[in-house]
């Protein structure tokens, strides 16, 4: 903006100009919205009869019911897959061949195929029927999918991590697993936490695939509603507002955990080194 | 591996359907990404506001959603359209502003010392833009890019809901009449799409190659 380093601060004259952008700019914003609004209410799809549904007790609930499967669908999945990512992404890691390379194949197939394909062919595999079956489908596609792309956050956050610190603690006589576990993952998290975050909320979106093999949840309630009051537009409209919701609350709780765990002050060599020692010190000869 | 051959034609063409998906919908999305980055990044505030709501409301809602709204909800609104059309708007749609923060996080990858360098020897706004902070940032939104062109690319699977036929809903129907033969479908498929993906990736590490700064 004016503050940017490519511009000069701008003069009166350019002010002007962006004022006159800003006037047109509105009006243009104010006329889609207005065409859309326009259309809606043309159709007649503001009528009460279509929105009805959603201040009515039993459909709140069967869409409250919902919510709840899709969140426990995104839970177990998201579990599942933080199991499976470590696994493969220690895997991925492996000085051993015989580990690295089924561990890579597997990874990178897992990424390339659409969750949907695993989706369907899971519930195909099971046996292809509604209910119980749908929803494993749904969360072993999850599970399978999130697992894969967790792996390779797994594994670039530890890369990711200085060199030197596995050096100084292989040069200490530790093994590989105490290096792993006391002196990589614990700074590895941290390096992961966004990527882990917006992961997360990706699972959480693809949950709504549950629609396409009838797996309970919050898309198939809406599939039920709308069938039933044949108001697509506002039940899609009402599921997109949670979805946003619940997207936007896991985001900031995701921000605050963050700021509270990983913390905003950068380790730099020299905070590091001054103060993390004595701490970490101690915590390894306690977990000698 | 024989009802891979005998529907070699059928999922040829599916393939198609997903290619051609890919190709319109990733020019599309560029074009009305690079808006969007351009609305974010640029000096008129109301733009950067409808921009930001924009790319928070499209990225948090499900594409599943989307393409419920486009596909059953744009005929009710009296928008006649093919179903080809639908879902290549919804995909545009969504996947938009995944192309805006790929650029702007491109564009913040450089170092602001390049830009008050260009700004110093006396390059203008244009001079400098042109001539040192795009070319770099070319660079740097090259993996961003091909991300977001992967992730849409399996995104694509999901028209098969809505109306095409594309490799999924294919893969669904061959499931559905050769159930004894899963493997081989679910690897024959999944193998177009790992293709596909894998060819992206490639791309995108010959040009980021090329690019590079000695």
């Amino acid at each position: 903006m004016a503050s940017s380093v490519l511009f000069d601060a701008p003069g009166p004259r350019t002010r002007a100009r962006h004022r006159l952008y800003t006037a047109i700019s509105s009006v243009i914003l104010a006329a889609i919205a207005g065409l859309v609004i326009w259309q809606l209410w043309r159709k007649d799809q503001f009528a009460y009869t279509y929105w009805e549904p959603f201040v009515t007790p039993d459909i709140v609930e069967l869409l409250v019911k919902g919510l709840g499967k899709t969140l426990l669908a995104a839970v177990v999945a998201i579990a599942g897959a933080l199991v499976w990512g470590v696994v493969f992404g220690v895997a991925k890691l492996s000085e051993h061949r015989v580990l690295r390379w089924p561990a890579w194949t597997v990874v990178e197939f897992f990424r390339a195929v659409p969750l949907l394909m695993l989706i369907i062919s899971t519930w195909f595999f099971i046996g292809p029927e509604p209910g119980p079956h749908a929803y494993w489908a749904l969360v072993i596609g999850l599970v399978l999918y999130n697992g894969a792309v967790f792996a390779e956050i797994f594994r670039a956050g530890i890369n990711a991590v200085d060199r030197g610190q596995s050096e100084a603690a292989y040069a200490l006589g530790m093994r590989k697993t105490m290096v792993m576990r006391l002196i990589l993952i614990p700074q590895a998290i941290k390096i992961m936490l966004p990527a882990f975050i917006s992961q997360t909320i990706v699972a959480l979106k693809d949950t709504s695939l549950g629609y396409a093999i009838l797996a309970p949840g919050l898309t198939y309630e809406g599939k039920i509603i709308f069938g039933t009051f044949r108001n697509t537009i506002q039940t899609a409209l009402v599921i997109a507002a949670i979805y946003i919701l619940v997207n936007l609350l896991l985001s900031w709780l995701a921000t605050k955990a963050q700021r509270r765990f990983a913390g905003e002050h950068k380790l730099d060599i020299v905070g590091g080194v001054v103060q993390s020692q004595p701490a970490g010190g101690a915590a390894g000869a306690r977990g000698l | 591996m024989q009802v891979l051959i005998d529907n070699a034609d059928i999922l040829f063409r599916a393939f198609g359907l997903t290619l051609l998906l890919v190709v319109v919908v990733s020019i599309l999305s560029l074009v009305f990404g690079t808006v969007l980055a351009a609305m974010r990044v640029g000096p008129i505030g109301v733009l950067n506001k409808a921009g930001a709501l924009y790319v928070t409301i499209f990225r948090n809602n499900p594409l599943l959603v989307l393409l419920l709204l486009v596909v059953f909800g744009l005929p009710k609104l009296g928008v006649q359209m093919s179903y080809f059309n639908m879902n290549v708007l919804a995909l545009t749609l969504y996947t938009s502003p995944f192309v805006c923060e790929a650029l702007r996080a491109g564009v913040n990858s450089i170092p602001i010392g390049q830009a008050e360098a260009a700004r110093s020897i006396g390059l203008t706004f244009s001079q400098s833009m042109t001539a040192v902070v795009l070319p770099q940032s070319f660079r740097a939104v090259v993996p961003p890019l091909a991300s977001v062109l992967i992730a849409m690319v399996k995104n694509t699977s999901l028209v098969s809901i809505f109306g095409l036929l594309d490799a999924t809903a294919r893969m669904k129907g061959l499931l559905n009449d050769h159930p004894s033969q899963l493997w081989w479908i679910f690897g024959g498929i999944a193998l177009g799409y790992v293709i596909i993906v894998e060819a992206i990736s490639l791309g995108a590490a010959l040009l980021e190659r090329r690019w590079r700064v000695a």
